[in-house]
């Protein structure tokens, strides 16, 4: 059991008569990657914004790092980095000066501080344009600036809101990685998304937030095996060349609840993993299997469900 | 805080906006300038006290005087040193960012604060200096020891003043997260205190006390001290009097009655006050001046440090 990072009981904040976040009790130990799921409006953002002591609570107590984020801001904020929703930086700054002002308002020493820009800079892939203004950066590039410029602190805790938004599928996997990696040098990290997959590749655990409050939470592959109905599975198949009644022989294995897409591409829904038996069908058939990818799918439908709830 | 107030002073400096504050600052002595060595000649006679301080009150026939300038620009330079303090960092998304540093809430606005008035303090310095130095080459009297000291203390009360103006920039930047609706409110008041305060001042006193044709002196003065006080209302009357005050000796009283008689008996020789009591004379003004600026910058603050610091 690892020591806990972060605590709140029964944290609350309403912005006048509305309840934004109700009653959250939370419980967040060191190495962590703890996912914030939920839709537009369920309070992730509040929630974080709590914890960082940038937003009163209206009752409820919070803990961080065995501060009170109100009372001792300072300590709290030395300790963590948040990247926050739509990250800005001073656009008339190069990116190595604007990490210089992060680093110099943390008291790095200046020297100190000069190398590890230059490496944070290339851990997140942005030598290149080390010395560019910011107002020539993209999105996804200024994203990655926000990421260095949590890391130029050494936080032991880290919060990043939405960090993929408005990213190409490389640069998610980029960032992804890049949050992995901040993961196993021992910060612990709430990762706040509604992108499902995103949640599931990377989180140890993860809590599903709906309309302020907290629904299901629990480690990703627990939670898989809680869905609702037993685990369902779906196949991607990828052929060439199939003969005209391969769908109905897929069809035809026992445990195969759906089938759907062109015969080239078959997305097969199964209460099992039936690949084996899949692609003995499909060679037998007479035509070729190119691929297979095989996707769980019992957290999007306990996601789904609670998203759709209203 | 140290940190945020010599990021901030280096942004002013490599801004292009202070390149410009300071050319039409610049400009603004060059013209005084040109005005005062123009028309100083069929002032001074050889009783003359004060010459030296002419050249920053002589306006010429159809032109003003630097004082004139000095009451436009100063608060044209505290408006623009202000208006996107605050809000350009929401806009752009790096308030929640910096705020999350290790740094206290009030170390923004005091560094952001510290800075304006630092930039603002050099600009009026500078050509207050500008004007003094080509000033002392072009008439080739050396300024008194009290001429220093009274243009020491009108450079004093201009940095109040243009505090006052950044103040106020700087809370609308707080109150309306945009910098445009930001920079118009503070114009507008500016606007309003500058053009429209006299002449609505003007408006009430002569519904109070009708003028015409054969009214009395007590009519007349009783008039112009209605209007005077209303006028004291603004910012820009109140700076007006004490620099008047201070950098034209011979003015014995900012009760406006009163001046409009010494105006009335123009012609007549006044002697000049010492400067502990022109200095005595502009004190309520001053003290205004620095409370306003007071009370605007503490009304930013409170505010600012109770705001929510969203990204969006
Ligand atoms: N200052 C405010 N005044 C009133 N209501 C607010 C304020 N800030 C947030 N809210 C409300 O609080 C709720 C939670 O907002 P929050 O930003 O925490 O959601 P979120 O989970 O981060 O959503 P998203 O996925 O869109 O980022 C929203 O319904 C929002 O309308
Ligand atoms: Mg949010």
């Amino acid at each position: 059991m690892g020591q806990v990072v972060v605590e709140t009981t029964d944290l609350t904040k309403n912005y006048g008569g509305f309840t934004a976040v109700d009653k959250l009790n939370l419980r967040i130990e060191e190495g962590e990657i703890y996912g914030f799921l939920g839709p537009n409006g369920a309070g992730k953002t509040t929630t974080i914004l709590m914890l960082l002591g940038l937003t009163e609570p209206s009752s409820g107590t919070v803990q961080v790092c065995g501060h009170i984020p109100t009372r001792d801001p300072i300590k709290v904020k030395r300790l963590v980095g948040y990247l926050p929703e739509r990250v800005g930086f001073y656009e008339d700054l190069t990116a190595v000066q604007n990490l210089k002002y992060t680093a110099e308002l943390n008291r790095l020493p200046r020297g100190e501080a000069e190398e590890k820009i230059a490496a944070l800079l290339a851990t997140v892939g942005l030598s290149q344009v080390a010395d560019q203004q910011v107002n020539t950066f993209s999105r996804g590039m200024k994203q990655r600036l926000g990421i260095a410029d949590i890391l130029i602190k050494e936080p032991n805790l880290a919060f990043l809101d939405e960090p993929t938004v408005g990213i190409d599928p490389k640069g998610i996997d980029d960032i992804l990685n890049i949050i992995t990696n901040m993961a196993r040098k021992g910060i612990t990290i709430i990762f706040c998304s509604h992108q499902l997959p995103q949640v599931q590749k990377i989180c140890t655990r993860v809590g599903i937030f709906a309309k302020g409050h907290l629904i299901v939470e629990g480690p990703v592959k627990l939670l898989e095996k809680q869905a609702p109905e037993e685990g369902q599975y779906r196949i991607e198949v990828q052929v060439a060349e199939p003969v005209p009644k391969l769908a109905e022989l897929i069809k035809g294995i026992k445990g195969v609840t759906d089938i759907s897409g062109p015969p080239e591409l078959l997305l097969i829904t199964c209460s099992a993993d039936l690949r084996p038996q899949i692609s003995r069908t499909v060679v037998d058939s007479g035509s070729s299997l190119i691929g297979m990818k095989i996707e769980e799918y019992s957290l999007e439908k306990i996601y789904k469900e609670y998203f759709h709830e209203d | 805080m140290y940190a945020v107030f010599r990021k901030e002073l280096a942004d002013h400096f490599n801004s292009k906006r202070f390149i410009i504050l300071f050319a039409l600052a610049f400009l603004a002595a060059m013209f005084a300038i040109y005005i005062a060595t123009q028309s100083i000649r069929g002032e001074v006679t050889a009783s003359t006290e004060f010459i030296f301080l002419k050249i920053f009150t002589l306006s010429g026939k159809t032109l003003p005087s630097f004082l004139f300038f000095m009451s436009l620009f100063i608060p044209i330079i505290g408006i623009a040193l202000g208006f996107d303090s605050i809000s350009s960092e929401y806009s752009s998304g790096n308030l929640s960012r910096l705020l999350s540093q290790p740094i206290y809430r009030d170390a923004v606005i005091n560094g952001k604060f510290l800075s304006g008035l630092t930039v603002l303090a050099i600009i009026i310095v500078s050509v207050i200096a500008i004007v003094a130095g080509l000033g002392l080459r072009t008439i080739g009297v050396p300024p008194t020891s009290e001429e220093v000291l009274r243009l020491v203390v009108f450079a004093l009360i201009s940095i109040a003043y243009g505090a006052f103006w950044m103040a106020l920039a700087v809370l609308f930047s707080i109150l309306s997260r945009k910098a445009s609706t930001s920079m118009l409110s503070s114009i507008g008041l500016w606007i309003f205190f500058f053009f429209f305060m006299s002449m609505i001042a003007g408006a009430i006193a002569n519904a109070q006390v009708p003028l015409d044709s054969n009214s009395t002196i007590e009519m007349i003065t009783h008039n112009a001290e209605i209007s005077g006080t209303i006028g004291r209302f603004s910012p820009c009357t109140l700076y007006g009097e004490a620099v008047a005050a201070l950098l034209v000796p011979e003015l014995a009283s900012l009760n406006p009655a009163l001046m409009m008689i010494s105006t009335v008996s123009a012609g007549r020789m006044l002697t000049p006050l010492p400067f502990s009591q022109s200095l005595l004379l502009v004190w309520p003004q001053l003290v205004s001046i620095v409370a306003l600026a007071a009370i605007c910058f503490a009304i930013s603050y409170i505010r600012f440090m109770r705001e929510e610091i969203r990204s969006i």
